[in-house]
C-alpha cells in the first residue's frame, strides 16, 4: 500500500534520511522504532508531504506521491497524528474533528464518523465545546487521533502517540490503535515506547541515523539481543 | 456629561470604520504573519470603486457598497497572488518591504489615474439629524454603525460556522498541521485577503459618506491608525481588531473634542507606544501564547 524507495531527505546541510526503503502492506500495523534524532518523524513528515525528499520515490497505492503537496496527499487518504499532538488550541473539540474531515464532502457519513469517534473517546464528547488547548495531555492525544480518523484514512501515520501519557493511558491508546486497525485502517506506527509498539506491530523497522538497520516480523525484531539492549531496556 | 455621550456617538462611528479596516490587518497577519501595509490603499480603492458606482452607474447605497467590496476583494486576491505568494518562503522582512512597495505603487497609481485632487463623494444618504434630548445623531452615523455591526456579525458567522472560516483559524494557528488536514493553505490565504479587502472597501464607502471627500492618499493615515487598532486589540485576534478600532475611534474623537485637534493623528501613535510598553500582546492578547 505504501512503499518508500531509497528516500533521501536533507534539512539544509543535515542529511536526515539516507536512503530509507520500507513498505507497508494493506491492513498491516508496521512499527518504526529508533533513538532520538534517528529520522522517524522525518520519515512520516516526508510521506505526508511536509518535507520533500531530495531523491527517491514514495508510492501510495501504486502511484508516486513524492511530488504532491501535503493537502493533496491528505486528500488521497493518508492521515497523520503528528508528534506532540498539535491539536488546534483555539478551536473547539468539535471544530478540531471537523478539520480532520476537511477533505470530505459526504456530510452524513462525516456525522456518523463523528459519533464513532465520540463512541471511541467518550471524554471528547463531554468536552465537545471546549477549546482544544484546555484539554489534558491524554485528552489531546485522543483528539489528535480522533481528528485523524475523521478523514477516514486508508493509511494512518502515528508519531509517538504514547508520548507523555500515564502507563494506563498508554495501554488504552495501544488498544485503540489495534481496534482502528481491525476496523480496516492500515497503520504505520512510530514509537519510542518500543516494547508495546513491537507487540502490536506485525512487522517492524529499526531506524538509526537516517538508515534502516533492521527489519522483519515485529516479534523477531523484539527478540534480537542488540535491539533489546538498545531500545527495550535489556 | 451630554458632551461626553455626544462624543461617544461620534467616536463609535469613526471607531467602527477603523475596526472594519483593522480586521483585514489582523486576519492577514493571522494566516501569513505579515503586516499588509497595502491594506490602507485597498481601502482607498474601495472608496473610489464606490465613488464610480454611485456617480457613473447612479447606484444607491447598497449596490454601491457591494460593488466596492467586490472590486476590493478582487484587488486583494490579485495583490496576494502577484506580490505575496511568490515570497511565501522568503524572509519576513522581504515580505514587509514588498508590502510597503505595493502600498506606494497603489498610491502613485491612484494619483496617476484618479488625479490627486479630492473628489466629492456622492450624497448617497441624504443627511438628516435627529435630536434625542440634547443629543445630536445623524442618519449617516446610524448607517455607518449599523453597516459595521452587520458586517461584523457576518464575519463572525463566516469565521465560526463555515468550513473556510474555520480553516482560516486553523491555518492562523498552525499551518503545517492544517496541511495535514488537507487544507489548501494558498486558497485559505487568498480567501482571507478577499475577505479583509472587502471589509476595508466597506469602510472606504462609509468614510466617503461620512466625510464626503476622498482622494488617492486617503488610505495612508486611516491605514496606519487601523494597524495601531489591530495591535492595540492584539494582532491576529479578530475580536481584538473590533475592540481596538472602537477604542481608537473614541480616543481620537475625545482628544479632538476635549484637548486639541492638533493631536488628532498623534493620539494613535501615543496609543501604539503605550500598548507596546505596557502590554505588547494587546488588550485581548495573552502575554505569551501557550503552546500545547
Ligand atoms: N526542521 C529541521 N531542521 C533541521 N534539522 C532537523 C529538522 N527536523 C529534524 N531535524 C534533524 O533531523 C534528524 C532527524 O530528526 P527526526 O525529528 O526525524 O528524528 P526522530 O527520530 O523523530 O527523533 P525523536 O525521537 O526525538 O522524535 C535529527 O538530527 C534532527 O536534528
Ligand atoms: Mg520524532
Amino acid at each position: 500500500m505504501l512503499e518508500l524507495q531509497d528516500v533521501h531527505v536533507y534539512y539544509g546541510g543535515i542529511h536526515a534520511l539516507k536512503g530509507v526503503s520500507l513498505t507497508v502492506e494493506e491492513r498491516e500495523i508496521v512499527t518504526l522504532i529508533g533513538a532520538n534524532g534517528a529520522g522517524k518523524s522525518t520519515t512520516l513528515r516526508t510521506v505526508s508531504g511536509l518535507v520533500r525528499p531530495r531523491s527517491g520515490k514514495i508510492l501510495f497505492e501504486g502511484k508516486p506521491i513524492q511530488n504532491l503537496r501535503a493537502d493533496q496527499i491528505a486528500a488521497r487518504g493518508i492521515a497523520q497524528v503528528p508528534e506532540g499532538r498539535r491539536v488546534f488550541a483555539t478551536l473547539t473539540v468539535r471544530e478540531n474533528l471537523e478539520m480532520g474531515a476537511y477533505c470530505r464532502r459526504d456530510r452524513q457519513e462525516v456525522r456518523a464518523d463523528m459519533d464513532r469517534v465520540f463512541h471511541l473517546f467518550p471524554r471528547l464528547q463531554e468536552r465537545e465545546k471546549q477549546l482544544g488547548g484546555t484539554l489534558s495531555g491524554g485528552e489531546q492525544q485522543m483528539l489528535a487521533i480522533g481528528r485523524a480518523l475523521m478523514a477516514r484514512p486508508r493509511l494512518l501515520l502515528l508519531d509517538e502517540p504514547s508520548m507523555g501519557l500515564a502507563p494506563l493511558l498508554v495501554t488504552e491508546i495501544f488498544r485503540i490503535i489495534q481496534e482502528i486497525n481491525k476496523a480496516g485502517t492500515t497503520i504505520l506506527l512510530v514509537e519510542q515506547n518500543a516494547n508495546q509498539a513491537l507487540r502490536i506491530g506485525r512487522r517492524a523497522y529499526v531506524l538509526q541515523s537516517g538508515e534502516v538497520v533492521m527489519s522483519g516480523p515485529a516479534a523477531k525484531v523484539a527478540a534480537d539481543p542488540e535491539i533489546r539492549r538498545a531500545y527495550l531496556g535489556g | 456629561m451630554v458632551e461626553i455621550i455626544q462624543q461617544l456617538i461620534n467616536g463609535l462611528s469613526l471607531g467602527s470604520i477603523y475596526a472594519l479596516i483593522a480586521l483585514g490587518y489582523t486576519m492577514v497577519y493571522g494566516v501569513l504573519k505579515l503586516i499588509n501595509f497595502a491594506h490602507g490603499d485597498v481601502y482607498m480603492v474601495g472608496a473610489f470603486a464606490g465613488f464610480f458606482a454611485a456617480t457613473s452607474f447612479g447606484w444607491g447605497f447598497f449596490p454601491t457598497l457591494l460593488f466596492a467590496m467586490a472590486v476590493a476583494a478582487v484587488l486583494g486576491l490579485l495583490i496576494e497572488r502577484v506580490a505575496y505568494r511568490p515570497l511565501r518562503n522568503a524572509s519576513r522582512i522581504a515580505a514587509l518591504i514588498t508590502a510597503i512597495g505595493v502600498s506606494l505603487f497603489l498610491e502613485n497609481l491612484g494619483i496617476l489615474i484618479l488625479h490627486p485632487d479630492p473628489r466629492a463623494f456622492p450624497d448617497l444618504i441624504g443627511l438628516r439629524t435627529f435630536e434625542i434630548g440634547p443629543l445630536l445623531i445623524n442618519n449617516r452615523q446610524l448607517v455607518i454603525i449599523g453597516t459595521s455591526v452587520l458586517l461584523m456579525l457576518l464575519l463572525h458567522y463566516i469565521v465560526t460556522r463555515t468550513k473556510m472560516g474555520k480553516a482560516m483559524r486553523a491555518v492562523a494557528e498552525d499551518g503545517e498541521t492544517s496541511r495535514l488536514m488537507g487544507i489548501n493553505i494558498d486558497r485559505t490565504i487568498a480567501f482571507t485577503f478577499a475577505l479583509g479587502s472587502a471589509l476595508a472597501a466597506a469602510a472606504g464607502v462609509l468614510v466617503g459618506i461620512y466625510y464626503t471627500r476622498i482622494d488617492p492618499l486617503m488610505g495612508f493615515m486611516p491605514g496606519l491608525k487601523a494597524f495601531v487598532a489591530a495591535v492595540l486589540g492584539g494582532i491576529g485576534l479578530i475580536p481584538g481588531a473590533m475592540l481596538g478600532g472602537l477604542v481608537m475611534g473614541i480616543a481620537e474623537v475625545f482628544v479632538v473634542a476635549f484637548i486639541s485637534s492638533s493631536w488628532k493623528d498623534g493620539v494613535a501613535f501615543a496609543i501604539l507606544i503605550l500598548i507596546l510598553l505596557l502590554k505588547p500582546s494587546g488588550l485581548l492578547g495573552r502575554a505569551a501564547r501557550e503552546k500545547a
